[in-house]
Order: structure tokens, then C-alpha cells, then sequence
């Protein structure tokens, strides 16, 4: 197992948001955190970056605990997040927000072979890389961040609302690229509250509620669950 | 003197205090810049590069107020420059990072008493009364088109040019300095990538603060003199120079510090040299009645 949690709980300011959460990832896996807006699902990712401290409760990452580590150690642990909302680095260019990604690297051949991988599956970043990354449209951009988070050749992805905000031709094009990422044995944890697309995709899932996981299983049996189809498939 | 001969004279002096203001206001910028504090310590941080300088010019002279040679000039603007790199890493580390999660005002007013705190050290140590500088031996100076070129103006602008170059190089063609720019654009998003976000402050605090440490020795080694509070005065109008440029905006700190010293040389020649700081203030006000965010200063809006 890559990634598991284990009892956790985290503070939101003075507000308790996680109760007591347990979830994991294994190696090669999309596995998905939905649920409603407030749930809880950016303060885990949070909690697992090491962004927000984790009050109670273990997360081990390839079995050592790493709760106590700093946001670095975790990245150079192999653990890379792609914010909500992009959060790209505006007025740098698209090849320095790249450069920003492979930051605790120093193997400059491999960071130029990964360069050169990024901009194969992502042909416009090519196209744009000395433009600033403020310029880019919300798609391009979405697209940026997810190539800055693999420049860290991370061994686990954590995406948070990639489709936010996105037009559905871009959300499609994007999903497709997340459905690929386990072929090169990153694991990626997803959280979305667009249950649907991300049900697609994951392999597995956790539903998240007020804090609490109320249900987990495969995409497959979540998709027919009665309860998720009602709350976040729209019926 | 004829007008034209004037007018250069004081475009010479103008630019030469200038340089020593676009030095001082590359630290506020930087520091601006990344955590959003004004460090009102920064002018102290300049006066005690002058202190610095200047213990170290009475180590080598041969008796009291004995000329410098170049030798112990550079020696003494590389002692400054690690000295006050020094004072402004551990101001940062000690004041401002345990309160970096605190309000903005709270940091604000650290600086301000930090400020007091250097200020009132510096006097104790070195005493109230102004302090007489040695100058530099054998400077020679030249009269071209009229103008009096004294070596020592050479010397700050070849100093100031050489410091601000390099600067940008750090910052626009570095590693380090593409992560300086990331985590004052995002610092979440840097840290998310890895970076050191208070490893990356630190940094800059050493890096503002040595510029300054340069400019208060040759401030210092111009003027002859300097007193327990330079700082202020002189750290307000380098930090109006910030202003002018665009706070956080490293080539505007420059252009702004030029642009206000040469305001000052030409007020002083053609109204009078106590209208000085009335220009000086002035150009702060009237910028930021005309263009709040400075000559070269982004739109606050693409600060995502």
C-alpha cells in the first residue's frame, strides 16, 4: 500500500473537519474523494501535503509514518499535490512553472527527458512555454499545473477539483490524461466534486460526508449505489 | 558655472545619492515583495552597514581619521555587506517568521520596534554625536565640461551598477532566483512543489540586507559622517524610492531610486538643498495620488 490514513482527524482554523478518516491508495491507482462542497476533501489533501497538521490518527506513506515530516521532505518523498483552483505561477513562464515542478530534483537529463514527455502529452504547453503563465486560458492552465505536479516524477498525484471551472470539451480532454497517469505507476488521488466524471475514471472511490466517510467500494459498485446516484449523480 | 554646467553637476550628485537609495530600496522591494512587510528595520539595517564599515577603517588606520586606502574600502564593503546580511537574517528569524502567520500589522509593528531597538543599540555602542568617517586616499577627481567628477562618485555607481546587475542575474537567470519570484507570486503552490518557502525568505533577507550594508558604508565613506539615525531619514526616502518604482518590482526599486535622487540633486541646485526632502516626499505623494502602484509596479489584480 502507498498511501494509507488512518483515523485522521484535522482542524480547519478552530473548526474540526476531519473526524476521523481512514482511506488508502494503493501503487497504480486513481482512487477518488467525492463529495459535497465543505466536505472535507481539500483539507485532506491538505492534511496528506502536510499543509494542515493531523490533530490524531497515522498516515503512512510506502508504510513509514510521515505525519511528523515537512511539506518538502513529503514532495521529496514522492508525494506532489495540483492545488484547487490551478494556482499556477502567473508571471512566471510556462517553462519556469515546469522548472518550479522538478525543484528538489537535480538529475538534468531525466528533468529534460520529463520536459520533453510533458510536452508530448501536453502539445500547447509547447507551443506557449516562453509565454507567462497568467496568459494561458483556464484549460491551458489546468493543464500546466497537472504537468508542473508530474515534473516532480511523483510516486503519488494528488489532484484536487481539476475540472473546476473548466469548459466540458476541456474536462474531457483533461480526464483523459489523468486516466493515463497509472501507466507510468504514479497513483493519484482524486478528489472532485464532479462525482460523475471522476467515477469514470477512479478505480475506486471514498465518499466523503461532513468529515466522515459514509461510503467506499469500486467506481463500478458506487455508480449503482442508490444513495451516491441520488446525491451527486443527479439522480 | 554656466546653467548647462549646473544642470550636469547636479545630475551627477542627484544620481550618485541616488544609486546609494535604488540599494537600500532593492531590500524593501524584495522583502515587500515576498512576505508583504514594509521592514521599517531595512533603514537601520543601512546605518549599521556604515558602523560596520567604519570599525573596520579604524582597525587599519594608522592614526585617527587617516585616509583609506581602496584596498580597505572593498575590505570594508564586503564586511558590511556579510555583517548586515547577517543582522537582517537573524531580525527575520527571531521577529518576523515566528509571526508570519499573524495579522499583517502585527509584523509591521515588530519592524517598527525593531527599528527603535537597533537605533538605541547603535547608540550606546558608538555614541549620540555624529561619527567622522575616513575618506578615501588619493581620490582624485576631474573637471570634464565643467562638471567635478570626484573618483569616489565613480566608485558608488561602478559598485551600485555591478551589485544591481548581478542582482538581476540572481533573479531572473537563477534557480534560486525563479523560486524567490514563484513563492512571492504563491507561496502555497511553492511549497507545494518542494520549495522552502522560510529557506527562500531567508535568503532574501540576506540578500536585501547586504545591499543595504554596501550602501551604508559608501554612504557613509561619501558624506564623512554618520550618525546613530541615517537610517531613517535615509531608509524613508529609499523606501519612497520603492514606491516610485513599484513596490516589489525589482528594476523599479532601481529606476525609482535614480529617478528620486536626481529629483533631490535638481531641487537642491536650482530651489535650495533644505528643499530636498520636501521633493522627495513630495514625489511620494504625488505618485500615489497619480499612480498608486508605481512607475513600473503591477496591476494589484494579477497578484492571483
Amino acid at each position: 500500500m502507498l498511501l494509507s490514513a488512518e483515523k485522521i482527524h484535522a482542524c480547519y482554523g478552530a473548526v474540526e473537519v476531519l473526524k476521523g478518516i481512514s482511506f488508502d491508495v494503493s501503487a497504480g491507482e486513481i482512487v477518488a474523494l467525492i463529495g459535497a462542497n465543505g466536505a472535507g476533501k481539500s483539507t485532506t489533501l491538505m492534511a496528506v501535503s502536510g499543509i494542515v497538521p493531523v490533530n490524531s490518527g497515522k498516515i503512512k506513506f510506502n508504510g513509514e509514518p510521515i505525519q511528523a515530516l515537512s511539506t518538502q521532505k513529503r514532495v521529496g518523498l514522492g508525494i506532489t499535490q495540483v492545488p484547487e483552483g490551478r494556482r499556477i505561477f502567473p508571471q512566471l513562464t510556462v517553462l519556469e512553472n515546469l522548472e518550479i515542478g522538478a525543484s528538489l530534483r537535480t538529475d538534468k537529463a531525466e528533468i529534460a527527458r520529463d520536459m520533453e514527455r510533458a510536452f508530448s502529452i501536453f502539445p500547447v504547453l509547447k507551443q506557449r512555454r516562453g509565454q507567462l503563465g497568467g496568459t494561458l486560458s483556464g484549460g491551458e492552465q489546468q493543464m500546466l499545473a497537472v504537468a508542473r505536479g508530474l515534473m516532480a516524477r511523483p510516486k503519488l498525484l494528488l489532484l484536487d477539483e481539476p475540472s473546476l471551472g473548466l469548459a466540458p470539451k476541456a474536462v474531457a480532454a483533461l480526464f483523459e490524461v489523468i486516466r493515463e497517469i497509472p501507466k507510468n505507476g504514479i497513483a493519484v488521488l482524486l478528489v472532485e466534486q464532479n462525482a460523475y466524471q471522476a467515477l469514470s475514471i477512479a478505480h475506486r472511490a471514498y465518499v466523503l460526508e461532513t468529515g466522515t466517510i459514509s461510503l467506499q467500494g469500486s467506481s463500478a459498485e458506487l455508480r449503482q449505489n442508490p444513495g451516491v446516484k441520488k446525491a451527486y449523480l443527479g439522480g | 558655472m554656466t546653467g548647462e554646467q549646473l544642470f550636469l553637476q547636479q545630475l551627477l550628485n542627484g544620481l550618485t545619492i541616488g544609486a546609494v537609495y535604488a540599494l537600500i530600496a532593492l531590500g524593501y522591494t524584495m522583502v515587500y515583495g515576498i512576505i508583504q512587510l514594509v521592514n521599517f528595520a531595512h533603514g537601520e539595517i543601512f546605518m549599521i552597514g556604515a558602523y560596520f564599515g567604519l570599525s573596520l577603517f579604524a582597525c587599519f588606520a594608522a592614526q585617527a581619521g587617516a585616509a583609506i586606502s581602496i584596498g580597505v574600502l572593498a575590505l570594508g564593503l564586503i564586511v558590511a555587506a556579510a555583517g548586515s546580511a547577517l543582522l537582517g537574517f537573524c531580525i527575520d528569524r527571531s521577529a518576523y517568521r515566528p509571526l508570519r502567520k499573524a495579522p499583517k500589522l502585527s509584523a509591521l509593528i515588530t519592524a517598527i520596534g525593531v527599528s527603535f531597538v537597533l537605533q538605541n543599540t547603535v547608540m550606546l555602542i558608538y555614541g549620540a554625536q555624529d561619527r567622522y568617517v575616513p575618506s578615501l586616499a588619493a581620490a582624485g577627481s576631474m573637471d570634464w565640461m565643467g562638471v567635478h567628477w570626484t573618483a569616489m562618485q565613480g566608485l558608488i555607481f561602478a559598485v551600485s551598477l555591478f551589485l544591481m546587475i548581478g542582482l538581476q542575474w540572481v533573479v531572473y537567470r537563477t534557480p534560486l532566483g525563479r523560486s524567490m519570484r514563484a513563492v512571492a507570486q504563491d507561496p502555497l503552490a511553492a511549497q507545494l512543489m518542494g520549495i522552502s518557502v522560510d529557506r527562500v525568505i531567508a535568503i532574501t533577507f540576506l540578500i536585501g540586507s547586504g545591499l543595504a550594508g554596501v550602501g551604508g558604508v559608501l554612504f557613509g565613506v561619501y558624506y564623512s559622517t554618520i550618525n546613530f539615525h541615517d537610517g531613517y531619514l535615509t531608509g524613508l526616502k529609499a523606501f519612497t524610492a520603492a514606491v516610485l518604482g513599484g513596490i516589489g518590482n525589482i528594476p523599479g526599486a532601481m529606476v525609482g531610486g535614480l529617478l528620486l535622487g536626481l529629483l533631490e540633486g535638481l531641487g537642491a541646485g536650482y530651489l535650495s538643498s533644505q528643499w530636498k526632502n520636501v521633493i522627495a516626499f513630495g514625489v511620494l505623494v504625488l505618485v500615489l495620488l497619480i499612480r498608486p502602484r508605481g512607475l513600473l509596479g503591477e496591476r494589484v489584480g494579477d497578484r492571483a
